[in-house]
C-alpha cells in the first residue's frame, strides 16, 4: 500500500511503543500534524518554545527509562533544539528529535526557514540523519530508535525534507535493524569481574563510587543487593544521587567541588575507588593529580571512551551497569572493613552539610528540607546553580530516578520543561522543579503548556533576587563584584552596587500575578511558618501547576566549595 | 609520536564532515587525511596521520569508534605498515637548472610532468621520508607551489603463514588466499 512519508513516520513511532510526542509545528512539517489530526494513539503536547519541547522529552525520558520523541519545523525550529540536544547528549538521555526540512530540491538554496542543522547538531547529538530518498525513512527511524536507547543512550535527530514527508511509497517499515559500525558491549568481561570482586575483597577502604549509568542501566536495585552482602561506604556523582537512598548508612553524599566533606574525604582516603556508571568529570574531580591519591581504580562503564580517559585504572570493564553486577553479585565476599566504616561515620557526623540560618529571609535549606517531607515519593528536577546544589545536598532522596538535573551541560530553564515531561511520563506522581529566579524566567512560557494540559507540576522558586551561583563567585573570588547579577537592579541603580538592602526596587516579575495571569496557581511564601501551609496547599491542588515563590536570603551560599586548580580535599567553608 | 590509524567507514554523505568536526571539535592535532572507496562501493576507507603521545592518540581511536559510521579502526603504527604519499611540486628552474632538476628527479625516480619558460613540475610517490628528502633538495630552487596529498597507508603482507593455521603449503604451491577487501571485521566497539 501507497503511504505519504507523514504517515510512516507515525507507524513507525507506534511500532517503536512511543505514546507521547512533545512538538510544535510549522510550515515544513505540517503533513505530519495532518496526519496526527484526530489521532487517539499518539498525544501531542504542544510547547510554547522548541525547545521547551526538547527539554520535556528529555524529563519524559529520564523519568520513564523511555525514549522521548520532538517534533519541530525547519529552520528556527530546528536550531531551538539545539540547547535542548546537547543538554541530552551530555548527560545520555535516550531521544529522537524529528525535525522537518525543506524540500530536496531547495537545501542549499538559502531557502525560507532553512538550516544545516546535521551539520549545526552533529557534536551534540550521538547521531544524526538527513534523509534524501523517501524509501529510506523507514530504515532510518528504526536505527535512529535503536541508536538513542542501546549502548550509551544519546540524542538522535531526524531531518526530514518535505517532499519526502509527501511522496508515496509502498516500501514497507523494516523489522529490524543492523549497522555494521555499532554493536554496543553490554556483557562485562568475566576474568576483569573477577579481578574486580578480588580487589574488592582485599581493599582495606573500599568505596563505591556511583554514577549517572546506574539510574541509566536501571541497576539501582542490582546495587541494592551488592550493597547488603559488602556494606561498603558510597559516594555519588550528580548524576548518581538517588541510587542509593539518601538516608542509607553508607551514603557518605555526592562528591565534588560542592561535594560533601564525608565524600570528598573517602574518595582521598580510599584504597580501592570502584566506579560505576560515571566518566569522572571535572567537576566530580577537581584537580586530577590530586585526585584519589591512594586508589586503585577499578572502572565500570558502558562507553569505552570514558575509560582511563582522565583517571588512570586498574581494572576496567566495558559493560552495562546492571549486567555487569549481576555477574559480580556471587563472587563478592562479606565486609571486612569495620575501622574504614568507623572513619567514614566520624566524617559524616563532624561535617554535616551545614543548615543556612534563615535572617529575615526564609533558609534554602529550610525550604528543601520542608518540600522533601512533605513529597516523599516526588519525582524532583532543579534548574541550575545554587538551586540545583542545595538540592543535590540536602534533598532526601528515596527512590532511584526521582532526580532529573541538567549535570554535563549545566542548562538553565531545563528544570521546568523537564518537569512537565516527567509529569506526562508519571500522572500518578507529584513533580517538583526546584528553581531559582532566572533560571525559571528562562523557559516560563511552558507555564501555558502546563495548564492546558493540566499537569499540577510544583515549582518551588528560591527566589533570592540574584543569579546566585555566579553571585557566590563574584562574592568570594571577585570581591564582591556584583557584576551583571542582581535581578532587582533597575536603570536607576548605581553601576557598582554590592549589597543587597531595602532599598532595592521591587523584584520583576511578580511570579504571583505571573503564575494566575496564565491560569496556574502562586503562592508567595515569606516566613518560615507560612512554608508548611502553601506546601499543603499545593498538595491539594491536582489539575493545574503551582508556583510557590520563596523569599530566600539573598547572599546564602552554597558550602563546602573546592576552588578552581585544588584538590578535592581542600574545601573551602562559610 | 606520529600515528596513522587506517579506517573503515560508510561511504555516506557527510561522514568525512563528522570525522573532522569531531577531531577539530577536540582539538586533536591532525596533519592529514585522505579517504577512498574500496572494492565494496559502501565502504571508504579513511586514513589518518596525526601526532600526539600514545594516550591521546588511544583517545581518538576510542573516540572514532564510537561514531556509528566508523566501522573499523586499525592503529597502523604499532604494526609493519607501507606509507606512501603523492606530491606534485612547481619549482623555479631556468637554463641550466633545468637539467639538474631532471637528474634529481632521476636519482628519486619522480617524474617531470611539466615545464614552461621559469618553472617546472615534479611528481612523486614515495614514503613521507623520501617526499621530505626530496623537497629539502629542491627547497634552494624556490619552490612555487606544492600540493600533497597526505598519507595512505597499508599493513605489510605476513612474511611467515600463521603457526595456528595447521600444516603449511610446500613450498611452490599457492598458500589459501588471503580475505578479499574489505570484508570488515567483527565490528570494533
Amino acid at each position: 500500500m501507497m503511504v505519504s512519508g507523514a504517515r510512516l513516520l507515525l507507524e513507525a513511532l507506534k511500532a517503536e511503543g512511543v505514546e507521547v510526542v512533545f512538538g510544535f509545528p510549522g510550515g515544513v512539517v505540517i503533513p505530519v500534524f495532518d496526519a496526527l489530526y484526530g489521532e487517539r494513539e499518539l498525544r501531542l503536547i504542544l510547547a510554547r518554545h522548541e525547545q521547551g519541547a526538547v527539554h520535556a522529552a528529555d524529563g519524559y525520558a529520564r523519568s520513564t527509562g523511555k525514549v522521548g520523541v520532538c517534533l519541530v519545523t525547519s529552520g528556527p525550529g530546528a536550531t531551538n533544539t539545539v540547547t535542548g540536544l546537547a543538554t541530552a547528549n551530555f548527560d545520555s538521555v535516550p531521544l529522537v528529535v524529528l525535525t522537518g526540512q525543506v524540500s530536496r530540491n531547495m537545501i542549499g538554496n538559502d531557502a525560507f526557514q532553512e538550516a544545516d542543522i546535521v551539520g549545526i547538531s552533529r557534536s551534540v547529538t550521538k547521531h544524526n540523519y538527513l534523509v534524501t530518498d523517501r524509501r529510506e525513512l523507514g530504515r532510518v527511524l528504526r536505527e535512529a530508535f535503536y541508536i538513542a536507547r542501546s549502548g550509551r543512550p544519546g540524542p538522535v535527530l531526524v531531518d526530514m525534507p518535505k517532499d519526502v514527508l509527501t511522496e508515496l511509497s509502498a516500501e514497507p517499515l523494516p523489522t529490524g535493524v543492523s549497522i555494521r559500525g555499532y554493536s554496543p558491549v553490554t556483557k562485562g568481561d568475566p576474568g576483569e569481574i573477577l579481578k574486580a570482586a578480588a580487589a574488592l575483597a582485599k581493599a582495606k577502604k573500599p568505596l563505591f563510587y556511583v554514577g549517572g549509568g546506574l539510574n541509566i542501566s536501571g541497576a539501582a536495585e542490582a546495587f541494592h543487593r551488592v550493597m547488603e552482602k559488602v556494606n561498603v561506604p558510597t559516594i555519588a556523582s550528580l548524576m548518581g544521587i538517588s541510587v542509593l537512598p539518601s538516608e542509607h548508612p553508607r551514603f557518605l553524599g555526592m562528591l565534588g567541588m560542592h561535594g560533601t566533606y564525608a565524600a570528598n574525604m573517602a574518595v582521598q582516603n580510599c584504597d580501592l575507588l570502584f566506579a560505576i556508571g560515571t566518566r569522572f568529570d571535572d567537576r566530580a574531580t577537581g584537580d586530577l593529580s590530586k585526585f584519589a591519591p591512594h586508589a586503585t581504580v577499578v572502572h565500570v562503564d558502558i562507553d569505552p571512551a570514558s575509560i582511563s580517559r582522565n583517571v588512570a585504572v586498574a581494572i576496567p570493564i566495558v559493560g552495562d551497569a546492571r549486567s555487569v553486577l549481576e555477574d559480580l553479585l556471587p563472587h563478592l565476599a562479606a565486609p571486612d572493613h569495620p575501622e574504614w566504616i568507623r572513619e567514614t561515620d566520624e566524617w559524616k557526623r563532624t561535617h554535616p552539610p551545614t543548615e543556612i540560618v534563615g535572617n529575615g529571609r526564609l533558609s534554602p535549606t529550610a525550604v528543601i528540607h520542608a518540600i522533601s517531607s512533605a513529597f516523599p515519593e516526588a519525582i524532583v528536577t532543579t534548574e541550575v546553580g545554587q538551586n540545583q546544589m542545595w538540592t543535590a545536598l540536602y534533598y532526601t532522596f528515596r527512590s532511584p530516578r526521582t532526580f532529573l538535573t541538567s549535570g554535563g551541560l549545566g542548562t538553565m530553564g531545563y528544570g521546568f520543561p523537564a518537569a512537565i515531561g516527567a509529569q506526562v511520563g508519571n500522572p500518578g506522581r507529584r513533580v517538583i522543579d526546584i528553581a531559582g529566579d532566572g533560571s525559571i524566567q528562562m523557559n516560563i512560557q511552558e507555564l501555558a503548556t502546563a495548564v492546558t494540559e493540566r499537569l499540577p507540576v510544583i515549582v518551588a522558586i528560591l527566589n533570592n533576587g540574584y543569579l546566585g551561583m555566579v553571585r557566590q563567585w563574584q562574592e568570594v573570588f571577585y570581591t564582591r563584584h556584583y557584576s551583571g547579577v542582581c535581578l532587582e537592579r533597575t536603570a536607576d541603580c548605581p553601576p557598582d552596587c554590592a549589597s543587597p538592602d531595602n532599598q532595592c526596587p521591587p523584584y520583576v516579575p511578580d511570579f504571583v500575578k505571573l503564575a494566575q495571569a496564565y491560569g496556574a496557581a502562586g503562592i508567595r511564601i515569606a516566613k518560615p511558618a507560612e512554608i508548611a501551609p502553601a506546601l499543603e496547599e499545593a498538595r491539594r491542588i491536582t489539575d493545574r501547576p503551582i508556583f510557590l515563590d520563596f523569599q530566600i536570603e539573598r547572599e546564602a551560599n552554597v558550602w563546602p566549595m573546592v576552588p578552581a586548580g585544588a584538590g578535592i580535599h581542600e574545601m573551602m567553608n562559610a | 609520536m606520529k600515528h596513522v590509524l587506517s579506517m573503515l567507514v560508510e561511504n555516506r554523505q557527510g561522514v568525512l564532515a563528522r570525522i573532522s568536526g569531531l577531531l577539530s571539535g577536540r582539538g586533536y592535532n591532525v596533519e592529514s587525511i585522505t579517504a577512498g572507496v574500496t572494492t565494496d562501493p559502501t565502504v571508504s576507507r579513511l586514513t589518518l596521520s596525526c601526532t600526539g603521545d600514545d594516550a591521546v592518540v588511544e583517545q581518538i581511536k576510542k573516540q572514532l569508534n564510537r561514531l556509528i559510521d566508523v566501522i573499523k579502526v586499525t592503529e597502523l603504527s604499532s604494526v609493519p605498515s607501507m606509507n606512501r604519499e603523492l606530491m606534485l611540486i612547481k619549482v623555479n628552474a631556468q637554463g641550466a637548472q633545468r637539467g639538474e632538476i631532471f637528474q634529481v628527479a632521476d636519482v628519486f625516480k619522480a617524474q617531470v610532468m611539466d615545464v614552461g619558460h621559469d618553472t617546472m613540475a615534479v611528481e612523486l610517490t614515495g614514503s613521507p621520508d623520501k617526499i621530505e628528502d626530496f623537497l629539502a633538495l629542491l627547497k634552494p630552487y624556490g619552490i612555487v607551489e606544492i600540493a600533497r596529498s597526505g598519507i595512505v597507508a597499508m599493513e605489510r603482507s605476513k612474511k611467515m603463514p600463521d603457526p595456528a593455521a595447521g600444516a603449511q603449503p610446500a613450498p611452490g604451491t599457492a598458500a589459501q588466499p588471503a580475505p578479499a577487501e574489505p570484508g570488515p571485521d567483527a565490528p570494533q566497539h
